[in-house]
């Protein structure tokens, strides 16, 4: 066999794709467009926009904890409902105006994240996920029994009434894209730094990341941290739009229901993936869910099918398989000069087995 | 037929990684063959294939004159061949006694039991009812080899017993191991310990990167011809 | 003082059904370290099956369970070997999601079947029968035949997982799935089984369930969650451990009906947090 010396070969190393500039520029477009919607665009599209961008920001919170924190919850919707009540709150009664109150109850959620995190880290893997859970339902209970916040049936976000309403759905919309914007952009800066690829390493094998020097549990606060006030901010972001809130929606595990469909579909652990996840969950929500339960069912077999088969996702699927990447945030070796390819040998006989998918 | 186990060019790899390139060997009935060779040479590999831990293509391995390769794992003890697999891998919720009686689960006909699995390792019984992997290195190999031994084997195959061991444990269990095959059971061992392996055994292979880079009568090969092939050709 | 011995003694009952739903997810998690979301899920399936059983084909009670039993084993074992073998590992996420999504299917489809109203099943006045005890207590026959059964299945998974070589192999299997292959133990059949055991266990508090309260198709995530708090608060990897934890939910939660029905189940899920708190590692922990 005939090695090539691979070392006098140039190369560079690179970090975007070509479709990488594509996507940047393609997203700046969209942005522009999406900015000028209160303009010329109807009060639905406006609504969708605002809808997609707390779906899309709680998906990507979501997929943060789980694709790169290696920590799956079915809590996190404690958060988003946090980051509701919280706008609410100040909204109402602190004389605050909703599109400010969002931030600060971001960071309230952070706070609060801090405690929380103390009892929730007591558990691992798929207990940590129910425990989640439970914490979600606690707090829902405790909401629901408090008359002043509405009880059970809910309140009203009373402190815009008194703005006109096309000022107040653009200024909606304009927020929404803000959150989306800056959601996109941190968590983006953030993977490619290299905290961002301890968390990659953490992800992988937290013992040896352990043992390069990557503390394991600072990082893991940190993303449930950063995870919990994201999940605010499309907690505030939503109800600002919808303009009233209960308690079984701002807390219904539905929304990491619908988190994980997004990410099962687009891809754990990849930038675009929730982007693209969104789109088509709400594509799929748009024109199916007139038919109730059948359309759920739908969602449901959808996750089992992709999570058996195609256990990258559906985009991560083809992105592995044509080589697209649009957020690369690792590193590519380029040679700079056409050499001859080495392929694997083909594979003929004996193959590691796995108890468990092995032939009968 | 005296041939009890032959392998015809054996290969195997770790997902696209080739570990073995084409092993030929063959044990007699009664025998007691060494694998000798340095760390990564495929030894171990070796023997897990014919465990059917990895999968090997069907005519890769026979087996009393049947293709064992590609079988389920769990049918290859049923067959008569039983691993002592390198590093122990005792379980750590059972007992000593637990751990034995598990060796039994496909219960084979033959002179092991509890009682004679004791009677060769009489500290076993003392600890019983411990944890197994709360006994020392040593005795944890004991039970490791009593394990194997309660399924009745036909061909008993023990991957590096002495790892981590002191010399003089090493010694005591390799003790047992002329009354274990006394009765015609034939063994594969693998060693690191070149002057053991030649002492335990009739004939051995010599392992290289995934190749038999020498092989013959224990006795009679010399100090210079396992060296070269043991660490392979200076190029 | 007698309503202290009240809260007790009702808690005590009702936390025997916990414990019930708790056995067999504490068997599953034990076995092949799955966390099924779908567990409480499971148990309202097999509650509608019963309903099936006796309303549709109008299959009286006392063969309908044993029928039911039966299905459950061998639905156990399908469920387990066609589709949750696939994804029970060391990861837990592909686990956690397709669980998750057979929850919403189960849900949905009983949904479109059965509808959303709640039911129940006819035992004849069996469920309001009691025993009068001083001091104006009732212990309902209906929650004593629960602690028995719930008693029972403590024992014999105790006794099974001890003293049977399949006990042995549940135990050798999920602490090395791979070398315990070499005894002749297939990982893949030895999980099945335990999940046909456990769906057993399902079986049987589904109708025990089904016989004291109307159920409706959502019911399944409330039941999760207790089975689940009933694990971790007795400690994980014990069986009798488990009857505790689901006992002193059972305590906490009569405790917080007393209070105010609003409270109950939210008294149970503090006592939950607290105690993950302050002894993580539950009443009664396996020790290594």
């Amino acid at each position: 066999m005939n090695v090539m010396n691979v070392s006098k070969r140039r190369f560079e190393i690179r970090r975007a794709t070509r479709a990488s500039r594509v996507a940047v520029f393609v997203l700046l477009i969209v942005a522009a467009l999406v900015a000028s919607f209160p303009y010329w665009a109807g009060r639905d599209t406006l609504r969708d926009f605002t809808q997609i961008a707390a779906y899309l920001v709680f998906a990507m919170m979501w997929n943060l904890l789980a694709g790169y924190g290696g920590l799956v919850s079915i809590g996190q919707q404690v958060y988003f409902g946090i980051g509701g009540y919280a706008m609410l709150v100040l909204a109402n009664y602190g004389g605050v105006s909703p599109f400010v109150a969002v931030p600060i109850a971001g960071a309230i959620a952070v706070l609060i994240a801090v405690p929380v995190s103390l009892v929730a880290f007591r558990l691992e893997g798929g207990y940590f996920a129910i425990g989640t859970w439970v914490i979600a339902e606690v707090v829902r209970l405790t909401v629901a029994n408090v008359s002043w916040l509405g009880g059970g049936s809910g309140t009203s976000l009373t402190a815009l009434q008194d703005v006109p309403r096309s000022l107040r759905e653009s200024l909606t919309l304009w927020l929404a894209l803000a959150i989306v914007a800056a959601s996109i952009g941190l968590l983006y800066g953030f993977l490619r730094s290299k905290r961002g690829l301890a968390l990659t390493a953490m992800r992988d094998n937290a013992v040896a990341a352990n043992s390069q020097g990557v503390d394991v549990k600072r990082a893991r606060l940190g993303v449930y941290l950063v995870s919990a006030g994201g999940a605010a901010l499309a907690g505030g972001l939503y109800f600002v739009g919808n303009l009233r809130i209960s308690p079984d929606a701002a807390f219904s595990v539905n929304w990491t229901a619908f988190a994980i469909f997004i990410v099962m579909i687009g891809g754990l652990g990849t930038l675009e993936g929730p982007i693209i996840g969104t789109l088509i969950f709400f594509l799929l929500n748009k024109f199916l869910s007139d038919f109730g339960t059948w359309y759920l069912i739908g969602l449901g077999t959808l996750a089992i099918v992709v999570t058996m088969f195609f256990p990258q996702g559906l985009w991560g699927y083809v992105s592995r398989r044509f080589g697209l990447q649009l957020f690369p945030v690792g590193r590519r070796v380029v040679f700079l000069d056409t050499g001859p390819s080495v392929s694997p040998a083909p594979k003929e006989s004996a193959d590691s087995a796995d108890p468990l998918h092995a032939a009968p | 037929m005296p041939v009890i186990l032959e392998t015809h060019g054996l290969t195997a790899f770790y997902g696209d990684f080739q570990a073995l390139f084409g092993i030929d060997l063959t044990v007699n009935r009664g025998e007691v063959i060494a694998l000798i060779g340095s760390n990564g040479a495929g030894k171990s590999t070796f023997l897990k294939a014919l465990a059917a831990l990895l999968r090997a293509p069907a005519q890769q391995i026979v087996y009393k004159g049947e293709p064992v390769g590609g079988m389920a794992a769990a049918r290859i003890v049923g067959k008569g061949i039983a691993l002592v697999p390198e590093g122990r891998r005792l379980f750590a919720s059972l007992s000593v006694e637990e751990n034995l009686m598990l060796g039994a689960y496909c219960s084979r006909p033959g002179r092991w039991s509890l009682d004679t699995v004791y009677a060769l390792f009489p500290v076993l019984k003392k600890r019983r009812h411990h944890p197994a992997t709360a006994l020392s290195g040593g005795q944890q190999q004991m039970v490791a080899l009593g394990r194997a031994l309660m399924s009745n084997p036909e061909l008993l195959m023990c991957d590096e017993l002495s790892l981590g061991l002191a010399p003089v444990i090493v010694r005591e269990i390799y003790a047992a191991l002329p009354s274990i095959v006394a009765d015609g059971m034939s063994a594969i061992v693998v060693e690191q310990d070149v002057q053991l392996a030649r002492r335990v055994s009739k004939r051995f292979y010599c392992f290289q990167e995934g190749r038999v880079s020498l092989s013959g009568a224990s006795a009679e090969v010399s100090d210079e011809a396992i060296t070269q092939a043991y660490f392979g050709a200076v190029s | 003082m007698s309503s202290l011995i009240n809260i007790l003694l009702q808690g005590v009952l009702l936390g025997a059904l916990y414990a019930l739903f708790a056995m067999g997810q504490s068997l599953v998690f034990g076995v092949m370290r799955l966390t099924n979301t779908a567990h409480g899920d499971f148990i309202v399936l097999l509650v509608f099956v019963l309903f099936v059983l006796t309303s549709w084909a109008h299959i009286p009670l006392w063969a309908a369970v044993p029928l039911l039993i039966a299905i459950a084993f061998g639905a156990g074992y399908a469920v387990q070997y066609t589709v949750l073998n696939r994804v029970s590992g060391r990861d837990p996420l592909p686990s956690l999601v397709v669980t998750f999504g057979l929850s919403i299917v189960i849900q949905n489809v009983l949904q479109e079947v059965f509808s959303a109203d709640p039911r129940s099943l006819a035992t004849g006045g069996f469920e309001s029968m009691s025993i009068a005890l001083p001091g104006g207590i009732a212990l309902g026959l209906l929650p004593l035949l629960t602690l028995a059964v719930t008693v029972a299945a403590t024992l014999g998974l105790q006794w099974l997982f001890g003293h049977t070589p399949l006990g042995r192999a549940f135990r050798a299997t999920s602490d090395d799935r791979e070398i315990v292959q070499l005894m002749g133990v297939s990982p893949r059949r030895t999980f099945a089984l335990a999940m046909s055991i456990a769906f057993v266990l399902i079986a049987l508090a589904a109708t025990l369930y089904a016989m004291r309260t109307a159920v409706s198709p959502s019911d399944g995530p409330a039941l999760l969650l207790y089975a689940f708090e009933a694990v971790i608060i007795g400690g994980m990897g014990s069986f009798w451990g488990t009857f505790l934890g689901g006992i002193a939910l059972g305590i906490a939660q009569q405790a917080g009906f007393y209070f105010d029905p609003g409270w109950g189940i939210w008294l149970g899920h503090v006592l939950f947090l607290a105690l993950l708190t302050v002894r993580p590692q539950g009443l009664l922990p396996k020790t290594a």
